[in-house]
């Protein structure tokens, strides 16, 4: 493990790839490992980009990197692609549109698949960043699974979040409504050279209009496959980091994403320490037979772990 | 602590006959493995960069173009200079049968040829990758 550590903090690629995996795995050392890393985070820009599956996130990814290296930028990037439901494998296609940049040492590109994780993340995407974070890159970009309405996870996570839109997917009703279009820092109108682009823009700006206060999210034009208006956008996407941190809500967002970070445990060392109680399978015999209710027995499954009774 | 086996399917040289690989990924999906396609006409640097960066457990290459003896072997090779020769490798595509000992005895640990099962290709991995950190 400390050859691993020193290796990662020295900038060695495979160190790195296998710290991933001791991450992305569970596996015994990953506390330790990020125990050690945690205190060289925070230096990274974090660039979340989300969209609708085939709206070009990928493609725009790869002409984003390709613009933050001529500026002389180090960039890791996390690609996460859907899990299978049925079988649990998965096809990680992302790096398909990135392949230019194999070579490239000052890009580093990891795959995760969701492993089940809903809200458009990995389950331990978070400590895949720091690793990528302590390792030195300038800039992370994570690209999300192909999104809907309600998968946001990364806005917690990002300083500035890009949603990819294309024309052609919906009406205004679409653009109204909540989630996905709520979460914009930039948006980028991609596939700008289709028919619809004009309107979609319109409509974006229109729905911009009625945000009130803060800072509201500018719309830019790309064609990200002729690499065009890509110069544009990342200045607006640094432009906008910018501005959080003139404003004062950089704090506020700090101490967001680590109390979101320390939920994220929260829950889930709960849930593991619980279905590890030896009562777990006699409690759940209990409740189908209902003889008690599901809160009961929740309340019995926390009496065990020794944790005090809540208010309700 | 399920270990989810991670495996490279890549197209090195110059043919753009992708279907054979996309089928064999397909299939590695619907056995729970995830699998890492990278698209066509990727040269062994690329591949081995790819395959480190992943972390993953094993490599499965498609040639059809007849440069397979040189390019499979470079994969081996390269992945050895990487520190990351612990890496299953096998390969697919049209493969003279006389090609194959060679191939094997630089490394590629199986070929499969055109007719070959893609469950025979699952079990194999299952049986040869290396777990474990």
């Amino acid at each position: 493990m400390e050859d691993l550590v020193d290796g990662l903090l020295s900038g060695k690629v495979r160190s790195l790839a296998k710290a991933i995996t001791v991450i992305e795995n569970d596996r015994p050392g990953k506390r330790e490992l990020l125990k050690r890393v945690y205190p060289k985070t925070g230096n990274a820009y974090l660039l979340g980009i989300t969209g609708p599956p085939g709206a070009g996130k990928s493609t725009l990814t790869d002409k984003v990197i390709a613009n933050l290296r001529k500026q002389g930028k180090t960039v890791g990037v996390i690609a996460v692609d859907p899990s299978s439901p049925f079988s649990g494998g998965a096809i990680l296609g992302d790096r398909i549109r990135m392949q230019q940049h194999a070579l490239d040492e000052g890009v580093f590109i990891r795959s995760m698949a969701t492993r089940s994780h809903l809200g458009g993340l990995a389950k331990n995407t978070v400590d895949v960043i720091h690793l990528l974070d302590a390792a030195g890159k300038d800039v992370i970009i994570v690209e999300t699974v192909g999104v809907g309405q309600d998968e946001v996870d990364i806005v917690r996570i990002a300083q500035t979040t890009v949603v990819v839109m294309v024309p052609g997917l919906g009406d205004s009703v679409q653009i109204a409504k909540a989630g996905v279009m709520e979460i914009a820092d930039v948006f980028a109108i991609n596939k700008a050279d289709r028919d619809g682009a004009d309107k979609l823009f319109s409509e974006i700006r229109a729905m911009l209009d009625m945000v009130k206060g803060e800072i509201k999210p500018e719309v830019f034009r790309t064609v990200a496959v002729d690499d065009v208006g890509i110069e544009e956008l990342v200045q607006g996407i640094f432009a906008h980091g910018a501005r959080v941190e003139e404003s004062g809500f950089i704090e506020d967002k700090r101490a967001r994403k680590a109390e979101s970070e320390l939920r994220a445990y929260l829950v889930d060392n709960i849930m593991e320490r619980s279905l590890g109680l030896h009562i777990y399978d006699d409690v759940v015999k209990r409740v189908a037979a209902k003889e008690i209710t599901p809160m009961d027995g929740v309340e019995e499954l926390f009496c065990k772990l020794g944790m005090e009774k809540g208010e309700n | 602590m399920d270990k989810k086996i991670k495996v490279l399917i890549a197209k090195p040289g110059l043919d753009g006959h992708d279907r054979g690989a996309k089928v064999v990924s397909r299939a590695l999906r619907d056995a729970g493995m995830e699998v890492i396609y990278t698209g066509i006409r990727q040269t062994p640097e690329q591949i081995v960069a790819t395959a480190v960066q992943e972390d993953v457990d094993s490599i499965g290459m498609s040639c059809l173009s007849g440069a397979h003896n040189k390019l499979f072997p470079k994969v081996v090779n390269l992945l050895k200079e990487k520190g990351a020769g612990d890496v299953l490798v096998f390969g697919g595509g049209i493969i003279p049968d006389e090609d194959i000992p060679g191939l094997k005895e630089s490394g590629i640990t199986e070929i499969f040829l055109p007719g070959a099962s893609t469950e025979d290709t699952i079990e194999f991995i299952r049986n040869n990758v290396k777990q474990g950190v």
